[in-house]
């Protein structure tokens, strides 16, 4: 099979210009997915028994924690590839992922405590996936902090991918042992239900806004990855031809 | 190999006891921390005692964390780290000797200071083994990513608090077994499988953090 699109994938210019053509096919399939799994979610899927209406937000919540655990794999990745292959662009891709990846997380939380207010009685819970959840925060906290903190570009890059590597190995370690320590000291007066066994009807918009999430957040790197692209290759005569282009067209 | 492994420790022991008053520090912190939290949540002894193995961890593993934050900095700034890195012997092996003794000057030290605090606080005297056993097994742990940290943040003037903001999410399994197996045995349960946790936690980190922390130094170098 020929991998010299893959190749030229480690390009900025190839990249850029790759990109560019993915770009439009993601944001409208970003765009139709999310609508019509809101739309599907919030007015088609039948109420939740037990809690009525308010399980809805399980629509935005559940995309956001899957996207936030599925960022920090990507993370880990991208610094491993930066590290032994020295792509420049899987380091452009780390720190850029990064600070989405930290929203996400932070919307999951913020969602899952919306949740769980009219639902569980309380803002917060010390439950093992939350408390895993707000770890994981913690973690994408730190990357971001040191990849601002670290002058030099490169070494920046390196550190962060560094970082994210140890950090990759200790989550299975965390995860374990909050699971664990949630277990033992389970508190008496909550019963946290497993995700129930739900109908078609519920988890096929689910679906459709996971894929949306997913396909929101390619679209949203892609264009933060071409953005500092063009800042870190600005005196090359592609981007100033590029910006030529984009100014013409009245951007 | 080892001669050198050994006489990096002898030499990071000569210049550690060089300032003896820099390493009672971390002793004092983490007395001092000790002490705040009985003024904190009042003096009612079944209280502390109930939350003494949360608390005598999470002071250990501060004066841990903050007695760690210049670990390399010296060696940076008068040039030793690059020769430790362009010599023939492997980065992380020399960095496992810095912190092996940076560990025996500072880490065991607190160990050896917290029967004493845990006391304080109404730790019952059956317990205190457990207690030595725990930290002697966590603090190594503690040591090496605190470690890694410091390695990433070589090169920042002001690293303190980004170091904490970095390892603490790290720290937080040690502390889980740590403090779990302290109070298992504040219950009359057997600690056995948190301590073995915490030796497992031991081993991995003795072997994979040394890598991190080599990686990390060759960045700080690079710059």
């Amino acid at each position: 099979m020929n991998w010299t699109w893959f190749h030229k994938l480690g390009s900025p210019k190839w990249f850029y210009e790759i990109s560019g053509r993915w770009l439009p096919w993601l944001v409208g399939a970003a765009a139709l997915l999310l609508t019509v799994g809101i739309l599907w979610a919030l007015a088609f899927a039948p109420a939740d028994y037990q809690q009525g209406n308010s399980f809805r937000i399980i629509y935005i919540h559940v995309p956001a924690a899957f996207l936030a655990q599925s960022i920090y794999m990507m993370l880990a990745v991208a610094g491993v590839v930066g590290l032994v292959w020295k792509i420049k662009l899987a380091d452009v891709a780390l720190q850029q992922a990064a600070p989405i990846g930290a929203w996400m997380c932070a919307l999951a939380l913020i969602t899952g405590a919306i949740w769980g207010k009219p639902t569980w009685g309380a803002w917060w819970v010390w439950d093992a996936r939350l408390t895993a959840m707000l770890i994981l925060l913690f973690l994408y906290i730190g990357i971001i902090a040191l990849g601002q903190a670290i002058s030099n570009r490169e070494s920046a890059a390196r550190a962060c991918a560094v970082l994210a590597i140890v950090g990759v190995v200790n989550i299975p370690i965390i995860k374990y042992s909050v699971e664990w320590w949630n277990t033992l000291h389970q508190p008496a007066t909550f019963k946290l239900t497993e995700k129930p066994a739900m109908p078609v009807e519920m988890w096929l918009p689910l679906l459709v806004l996971v894929l949306g999430f997913y396909c929101f957040f390619a679209a949203v790197l892609l264009m933060r990855m071409r953005l500092e692209l063009l800042k870190r290759e600005a005196r090359s005569s592609w981007v100033q031809a590029e910006i030529k282009a984009l100014v013409g067209k009245g951007i | 190999m080892s001669s050198i492994f050994i006489l990096l420790v002898q030499r990071e022991a000569r210049l550690l006891c060089r300032r003896p008053a820099e390493l009672i520090n971390p002793l004092v912190f983490f007395s001092l921390v000790m002490m705040l939290f009985p003024l904190a949540v009042g003096p009612e002894s079944r209280l502390l005692q109930t939350l003494s193995p949360g608390l005598i961890w999470v002071a250990a593993l501060l004066a841990v964390l903050l007695s760690l934050d210049g670990l390399f900095r010296s060696d940076f700034e008068d040039g030793s780290l690059e020769q430790w890195a362009v010599s023939p012997c492997s980065l992380p092996w020399l960095a496992l000797a810095k912190v092996l003794a940076h560990w025996l000057f500072s880490g065991l030290p607190l160990v050896l200071l917290a029967p004493l605090l845990g006391l304080m606080l109404g730790l019952p005297a059956e317990n205190l083994p457990t207690l030595l056993l725990s930290l002697l097994l966590g603090t190594p742990v503690l040591s090496l990513l605190g470690a890694i940290g410091a390695a990433l943040t070589v090169g920042l003037k002001r690293g303190g608090l980004l170091l904490a903001l970095l390892i603490l999410p790290l720290y937080i399994p040690v502390l889980i077994f740590g403090s779990g197996a302290l109070q298992a045995a504040l219950q009359g349960f057997s600690a056995t499988g948190h301590l073995l946790w915490l030796a497992s936690l031991s081993l991995l980190a003795i072997t994979l953090a040394p890598f991190a922390i080599a990686a990390g130094l060759r960045i700080g170098l690079a710059e």
